[in-house]
């Protein structure tokens, strides 16, 4: 297979962002309350993710490796500033249905892991389909978990009414309760499959949650 | 007076930071495996989140907004945090080593956990004045501990009893917190 290819295989499947590497976890729980908002949510990620993979990766010579973190920070804080933007400006309704989950993509570990674990080491164009594949894994993620919420909790998909009125839809799915249910029910079904994913080190420390528990991963690993 | 109270109670219980807000998800999972770790966790989460709320409160009200630079504030806020909690630390590394050694390593934890930055961006948002702010910052902080060491005290009989093996790991932490959740929602009558 081709690399390039290879880093979108990547991301959907091999090391999709929520299900195996479960990065992200607070946008991913907090806006999949119908499919259309983790669509959202997907898309925007995706774009300040390419864009600040590609910046990275272009710059990974001129930025100091001592003040790196910072600097990645002020670049990815940039690119969320303009999404958020063009967000308010072109889909009101998506920005008050995300709120300040928008600006929060700025904190969101997958962005600035992909910095730290491949962005920072690879040529632009690798780093751009990175960001791609991670983006494109992220995206139907939220998707499929909005689809369950919304389907189970409100008896639609995409806005569309799928499950007769008559039947009394299940709350509590898109209610908060619903997204830790959902995600917990998921995570069960890929252990029973052996698909092998991050949810032990997700519970045993602060391992896989951001660049920056990456560098005291040894402190913490220490107490936790 | 009573308002502030009601600020305290709507941050910390009614819209609890992590159950309700998913903010701060990592280490809520992360961290809650031992009780000592989460309430130490909690301890420096309660002073950073203050200390970074009345920060953020004061930039807002007297620099991001006289200069109309309101929409810098992402920027802004996100690096004054990551600053803050390294002034902290090196502050409590000089002047108690005790306290350092009980939140220290915590501390880098807390700059990128995003209750930080969303407590500030919220606080913006509801228009909070700064006394406002740092009850709000206080309130959030003190509702993510009380969450952390409930489910650390929830780990703590899960990890004594024999699950099916899917379930073992972040399925049943993850189960834990929906229900918590679910009780959670209880308070949502105190509105």
């Amino acid at each position: 297979m081709n690399r390039y290819l290879e880093r979108i295989y990547n991301g959907v499947v091999k090391e999709n962002p929520t299900f195996i590497l479960m990065l992200g976890m607070c946008p991913t729980l907090a806006v999949s309350t119908a499919a259309i908002n983790g669509l959202g949510m997907g898309i925007s990620t995706t774009a300040v993710l390419i864009l600040s993979n590609i910046i990275i990766s272009a710059l990974r010579k001129v930025i100091p490796d001592e003040v790196r973190l910072p600097a990645y920070i002020v670049i990815v804080a940039t690119l969320v500033t303009i999404t958020e933007l063009l967000i308010e400006a072109y889909l009101p309704s998506l920005y008050d249905a995300l709120g300040i989950y928008i600006p929060l993509i700025v904190v969101n570990c997958i962005i600035l892991g992909r910095a730290e674990a491949f962005a920072n080491k690879n040529p632009v164009g690798l780093s751009a389909f990175d960001g791609i594949g991670m983006g494109i894994g992220f995206t139907l993620s939220l998707t499929l978990l909005g689809f369950l919420r919304e389907l189970l909790g409100a008896g639609t998909a995409f806005g569309v009414q799928v499950i007769p009125k008559s039947v009394e839809p299940i709350g509590i799915f898109i209610k908060a309760p619903g997204a830790f249910l959902v995600l917990a029910i998921i995570i069960a079904v890929l252990n029973a499959l052996n698909v092998k994913n991050r949810g032990k080190e997700l519970v045993n420390g602060c391992d896989g949650c951001c660049a920056n528990c990456a560098k005291h991963k040894a402190k913490c690993g220490e107490e936790a | 007076m009573s308002s502030l109270i009601m600020i305290i109670v709507t941050c910390a219980l009614i819209n609890n930071v992590v159950l309700n807000q998913f903010l701060g998800i990592c280490s809520f999972v992360g961290v809650s495996k031992q009780m000592k770790a989460s309430a130490s966790l909690g301890g420096a989460v309660i002073f950073v989140l203050t200390v970074a709320s009345a920060v953020a409160s004061l930039l807002y009200d007297f620099v991001l907004k006289p200069l109309s630079l309101d929409y810098m504030k992402t920027i802004v806020f996100i690096l004054v945090i990551a600053a803050l909690v390294q002034i902290v630390e090196m502050f409590l590394k000089k002047t108690s080593p005790g306290l350092y050694k009980a939140l220290g390593i915590y501390l880098p934890l807390i700059t990128t956990n995003c209750a930080v930055l969303g407590v500030a961006l919220t606080n913006v948002k509801d228009e909070y004045n700064f006394i406002e702010s740092v009850f709000a910052g206080f309130g959030t902080a003190v509702g993510y501990t009380i969450a952390i060491v409930l489910l650390a005290g929830i780990r703590a009989r899960i990890d004594e009893s024999d699950l099916p093996r899917p379930l073992r790991g972040a399925p049943v932490v993850l189960l834990a917190a929906a229900l918590m959740s679910i009780a959670f929602m209880g308070f949502g009558g105190l509105s």
